[in-house]
């Protein structure tokens, strides 16, 4: 993928992202949003080096991983508003977000449960004779995980193709990396024998130059990989922080963060830039406006797609719709 | 006919499952020599890409099967511990199960979950002997607690071909159950469907599992003075509420004897149901396991905390007794 390519995935999230704040002000998102603003290069450097058919696990965190891979921004976004033409049918929102035809195996709401469901889905893909690869995301917070520790042995020692990403923002919601983590990320990788490597987060191109690596390895049978982002997460753990004034980030230290911003560090001329971003702002009126427009899910259907074999089961005392109530 | 026990019935139903249907495959620790004589042969036969021992990873290698059921493959779990289920419940109750909804019906995982020795083993104490089936019933995971040789080996079958995961507990006191079977005849048994052992007219009682057969038991030792119906729901969730109900609105009566704890257990959910929707003529009664119980180690102790044949019996007759006539 080239750096152009990469531009437009950033540019893509950081608006999509503050567009979704917007909506979040406005009520049309329920429930807020995990801002991955100030995080794009990793999730753009990563998937610049997959292909259509590799597969990912995302984080609470997740849009970003997401749109990178291919996914719609316009059922994208129709899916955080809630509506019955959003990727998942008004039935996963932010945290749940998943494209199985882009082989987007879900956002996830639990803190390092994607690892394992990704080497599984590796292992699977192996043993029918696939050379695809799975990417794992997720935060500084779950190498404090202990199912995500299992699999990391589980990976080594089965020799997956499998990309550990860890995105290193300095926080798992509001504790320090230097609170929460003893010894180094890379070395609990490095235990169980996987190649590690640490880079800067904020530099696409470097992101995806150690992805290349780690995917080329994968592919040819050489077993997992472990990449550590090191980022600064520009905006809120969850948009609620913007309510509730939690502080535990001083104001100088955010405003060093956002100074090194992954779009800038791109260094892409800015008559290319003006170009791509003229095309993102049109493309994510589209999406706004479609989500705005589209229906909400029919309340008879709350617990459709509980069972994939269709089953019904009792619905107690009915279901209620809201607009009558 | 042939004389099949249980235990060797779960086995035949995995291994003809594996030759029907090469995404299935299964995990678990020490399969390989099957330690719980389910897997026996199944090593040799489809080699280590398709029966994999596992590291003591319960966490990991539980949303690992996940994984690769979202990628295409049908895997089969076995815990060797009933309150192993406790550690991966997560991966169970709060990943696997969940998939489908979120995703907007976009994902299946059809993953099987078996334990060949729930409840008590004499002597295997506290940590051992759980029986947590109505967990997973009161969380929507489909649940399956075969009773007898031919049922194992139906619902073994139809959980492995189910898209949605399933748990299937296999009672420690219902493996050495043999049956003259017809071998040819074997077949997938629905899941959801209750099965009546011995038609009465006086008393329905519900026994779940290997209580099964101490319900018969006590049938017939009443059978000169009470009229008893032994229905065996096999399926705890969704649970045949229809073949219920035709067997309570004959008799009026109601009693269930479940091996598991009283407090929130699946018999005081038979009986509340029951109770709302069913002709019941007197109050029902249910024989269980204390509230809160953990089994305690010595034998006396263990049996005096299991629901007993005595108790079923009493409580028949005192259902029976306090009739209106």
């Amino acid at each position: 993928m080239t750096d152009e390519s990469m531009y437009r995935a950033m540019r893509l999230i950081r608006r999509f992202e503050e567009r979704c704040i917007e909506l979040v002000n406005s009520g049309h998102i329920v429930g807020g949003i995990h801002p991955y603003i100030g995080q794009e290069a990793i999730a753009a450097g990563v998937c610049a080096a997959l292909r259509d058919d590799d597969i990912i696990t995302s984080t609470h965190r997740g849009h970003g991983h997401v749109l990178a891979k291919g996914s719609d921004p316009v059922r994208m976004l129709a899916e955080l508003t809630g509506r019955a033409t959003g990727l998942n049918r008004g039935r996963g929102g932010s945290m749940h977000a998943a494209d199985f035809g882009k082989g987007i195996y879900g956002a996830n709401g639990i803190v390092g449960a994607g690892g394992a469901i990704a080497t599984g889905a590796a292992w699977a893909r192996r043993n029918d004779g696939s050379d695809v690869v799975t990417v794992s995301f997720f935060g500084d917070g779950a190498v404090n995980q202990g199912v995500l520790l299992e699999t990391f042995n589980l990976a080594a020692l089965w020799k997956l193709p499998v990309l550990f990403v860890c995105e290193n923002n300095g926080y798992a919601t509001t504790l320090t990396v230097a609170q929460a983590v003893a010894g180094s990320i890379t070395a609990r990788a490095e235990a169980f024998g996987i190649p590690s490597v640490s880079v800067d987060g904020t530099d696409a191109r470097a992101v995806r130059a150690a992805a290349q690596e780690a995917v080329e390895r994968g592919r040819a049978g050489g077993g997992p990989s472990f990449i550590e982002c090191t980022a600064y997460r520009f905006d809120a753990h969850h948009t609620w922080e913007h309510k509730a004034r939690v502080r535990y980030r001083s104001d100088d230290e955010v405003a060093a963060g956002r100074s090194r911003d992954p779009l800038d560090v791109l260094g892409l001329p800015a008559g290319v830039r003006d170009g791509i971003d003229a095309e993102i702002e049109a493309l994510l009126a589209e999406a706004v406006a479609f989500a705005l427009d589209s229906p909400a899910p029919d309340p008879a259907g709350a617990l459709d797609h509980l069972y994939a074999t269709g089953l019904r089961t009792r619905d107690g005392n009915g279901l209620i719709d809201s607009a009558v109530r | 006919m042939a004389k099949l026990s249980y235990l060797k019935a779960l086995g035949r139903a995995l291994a003809d499952e594996m030759a029907r249907d090469e995404a299935v495959c299964v995990l678990g620790e020490d399969i390989g020599v099957a330690v719980n004589n389910v897997t026996t042969g199944l090593l040799d036969r489809y080699g280590p890409t398709r029966v994999v021992d596992t590291p003591l990873s319960e966490q990991a290698f539980t949303s690992f099967a996940t994984g690769a059921a979202l990628a295409g493959k049908r895997p089969v779990i076995e815990f060797q511990i009933p309150s192993l289920l406790f550690l991966v419940f997560e991966q169970i109750a709060n990943q696997a199960h969940k998939f489908s909804l979120m995703t907007g019906g976009q994902a299946k995982v059809p993953v099987t979950y078996f334990v060949p020795g729930s409840g008590s083993r004499s002597g295997w104490a506290g940590q051992h002997s759980d029986h947590p089936y109505g967990l997973f019933a009161h969380v929507g995971v489909k649940t399956v607690v075969p009773a007898t040789p031919e049922d194992a080996y139906g619902l073994f079958l139809s959980a492995i071909r189910d898209d949605d995961p399933v748990v299937l507990f296999a009672p420690a006191q219902a493996l050495g159950v043999r049956a003259d079977v017809d071998i040819a005849a074997l077949d997938a048994v629905p899941l959801g469907v209750g099965r009546v052992h011995r038609e009465g007219t006086d008393v329905t009682v519900v026994a779940v599992g290997h209580l099964v057969q101490d319900a018969l038991a006590v049938a017939e030792q009443l059978a000169d003075q009470i009229s008893v119906e032994v229905f065996d729901p096999r399926t705890l969730y969704p649970f045949d509420w229809a073949g219920l109900a035709a067997s309570v609105d004959k008799t009026g009566r109601l009693v269930v004897i479940d091996d598991s704890n009283r407090m929130c257990g699946i018999a005081g959910e038979i009986l509340a149901t029951a109770s709302e929707e069913m002709r019941l003529t007197v109050p029902p009664k249910r024989v269980t396991r204390p509230d809160g119980a953990v089994l305690p180690f010595a034998r006396e102790l263990d049996l005096a905390v299991q629901p007993h044949a005595d108790q079923l019996l009493t409580a028949i007759q005192e259902v029976y007794k306090s009739s209106p006539r």
